[in-house]
């Protein structure tokens, strides 16, 4: 079974971002940027599933600019086996994300589509099940188990009161969530090797799909600030606080 | 045009955030609510009396009984002619279907909204809740997903909406339903609950969470907890707070023993009140605490519970 993960070049998430001053977005010039972090997530369940024998070959793509071929040889230094970068410098939301994916389905024929669930730096949650609606497959998003059986994948899904589990048939698309494992950290050698492992580059132009934004941004802008605190002495001072100053208990 | 809301329902009782998506509704149009389930009767009785919908329709079919998205995303498309605006809140049943939705309709989906400038112009956070994007959507049906603490409840009782039946979609037969564990809690629900009390690392221990579970009772209050709580395994996963958990907007929001990562802050800033207990005087969520208390959780926590309980 060929398994297929999409990846994203996202600011790092231990960087606190800034708000560029003429609110057209923030500012990522100079700043460390890292594969998303449940696209890593993603990365290590389908090379678990190669070496579970479930997997026997796991295709790595990412939508973006040139620098993107940095986060495509980190997933191929954790195990997997070939990257395509499809390379834009323009804005490509979910759902233009979603219809290259879909063309590089189309292409390449895998069972398993494995993403994140979400992406930390536009939050949106969508492309995966963007994607599963436009092939028709069925679809497991924030999952915290995955277990491939003939013809079938059962996913325990992270709901809001617990958890969900549901039987897709395959081809299917599949997000995870953050407990569906521990990422590996890629060793020296297998950084070494990954740099010799195929890499091809294409252009959204090649697949033929429009990726104009459907969604104008007008301005990015500063959430307000909260008003700086006090901290108090002690017990018998809090209480009273929060009953005669603030009102909540 | 009218607006569809998607109700949030188990099949027996209406979610709570369906009343705020209805709230947010309401500025866009007339709101119809969709409730789509399996012997879920009650909940479209239940969701003609909210105040403020003019029209309720029902779909019944076993295909409805577990949120499929496979099942339920054709249904709504099949509805989406008449609007032009479908709206939910952000839930993760919700989060799970309405991408679906959109893609189907070939439109973009503008996920937790924050804001509604006007009927083509919203305000969501984007970075974890570090910048704040106004967006604005050239699309024919603007599919919205929005955040719940941001927009009032609508009142439960008040409507008297008409119920329509209306005919179910086919069974799109390629995903089942298998199996649910949900948490048992007798405490008000996490994302809706007026006082949250929320344990992190510092707590050291599943055992030592009583503590904060007893704090919490005194208060009245849900639990909350950090991802480092819950990846301890002190809590089971659905109590997390944040980026990738809940998000709460509580009157009151009390952290013990977290740090105040960014991923947390992502969760709880927009709390009214926020008070932070931790040992460590230079930890960052006392740069959003409204009150700081400095010191050892296992000393001060227990003496505040008996405090308010007197």
């Amino acid at each position: 079974m060929k398994v297929l993960v999409p990846v994203k070049r996202v600011v790092d998430y231990n960087v606190k971002v800034r708000v560029k001053a003429d609110q057209t977005g923030v500012d990522l010039a100079n700043v460390k940027m890292s594969m998303n972090p449940f696209d890593e997530i993603a990365v290590e369940e389908a090379v678990r599933l190669k070496e579970a024998g479930k997997a026997t070959e796991i295709v790595v793509v990412s939508i973006g600019p040139k620098g993107a071929q940095e986060q495509i040889r980190t997933a191929l230094a954790m195990g997997a086996d070939r990257g395509l970068l499809i390379e834009t410098d323009d804005e490509v939301q979910p759902l233009a994300v979603a219809k290259l994916l879909k063309a590089v389905v189309e292409a390449e024929q895998p069972q398993l589509v494995v993403l994140g669930k979400q992406a930390i730096d536009d939050d949106s949650n969508q492309t995966g099940q963007m994607l599963a609606a436009l092939m028709g497959w069925p679809q497991g998003t924030f999952a915290s188990k995955v277990t491939v059986g003939d013809g079938e994948v059962e996913v325990i899904r992270e709901i809001d009161g617990g958890l969900q589990t549901v039987a897709l048939k395959l081809p299917a698309i599949v997000t995870t969530d953050l407990r569906l494992n521990e990422p590996r950290y890629a060793s020296l050698p297998n950084i070494m090797k990954a740099k010799k492992k195929p890499l091809d580059a294409k252009t959204p132009a090649d697949f033929g799909v429009d990726i104009a934004p459907r969604l104008k941004t007008l301005k990015v802008s500063e959430p307000p600030k909260r008003k700086g605190g006090i901290k108090v002495p002690d017990i018998a001072t809090l209480v009273d606080k929060l009953k005669n100053e603030a009102g909540v208990i | 045009m009218a607006v569809l809301v998607i109700a949030d329902h188990n099949n027996a009782t209406l979610g709570a955030a369906t009343l705020n998506a209805v709230t947010a509704g309401t500025r866009l149009g007339d709101v119809h609510v969709l409730v789509a389930g399996k012997d879920a009767g009650a909940v479209a009785e239940a969701a003609a009396k909210v105040a403020g919908v003019a029209k309720v329709l029902h779909a019944e079919g076993d295909q409805y009984a577990a949120n499929l998205p496979e099942n339920l995303a054709p249904l709504v498309v099949g509805l989406a002619d008449g609007y032009s605006h479908i709206v939910a809140s952000a839930t993760s049943a919700s989060k799970n279907v309405m991408p679906r939705v959109a893609a189907l309709l070939d439109v973009a989906q503008i996920s937790e909204a924050i804001e509604i400038v006007s009927e083509d112009t919203f305000v969501r956070p984007i970075y974890a809740g570090n910048a704040l994007a106004t967006v604005q959507s050239g699309d024919k049906v603007k599919v919205l997903t929005v955040r719940g603490t941001a927009f009032k409840a609508a009142e439960a009782e008040g409507g008297s909406a008409t119920v329509e039946s209306i005919q179910a979609a086919d069974d799109a037969a390629v995903s089942r339903f298998v199996g649910e564990s949900l948490s048992k809690s007798e405490r008000p629900e996490l994302a809706s609950a007026k006082i949250v009390v929320s344990g992190g690392r510092g707590v050291g221990s599943s055992d030592n969470f009583k503590i904060i579970e007893g704090l919490a009772d005194a208060l009245g209050a849900a639990v909350g907890a950090s991802r480092a709580a819950v990846d301890a395994g002190y809590v089971p996963n659905d109590y997390q707070v944040g980026q990738t958990g809940k998000v709460v907007a509580p009157q009151l929001y009390v952290a013990v023993g977290i740090s105040g990562a960014i991923q947390h802050l992502a969760g709880m800033k927009d709390s009214k009140v926020i008070v932070a207990i931790n040992k460590d005087e230079e930890a960052p969520i006392f740069q959003v605490a409204d009150y700081g208390l400095v010191g050892d959780l296992f000393k001060i926590v227990p003496e505040l519970t008996e405090t308010l309980k007197k």
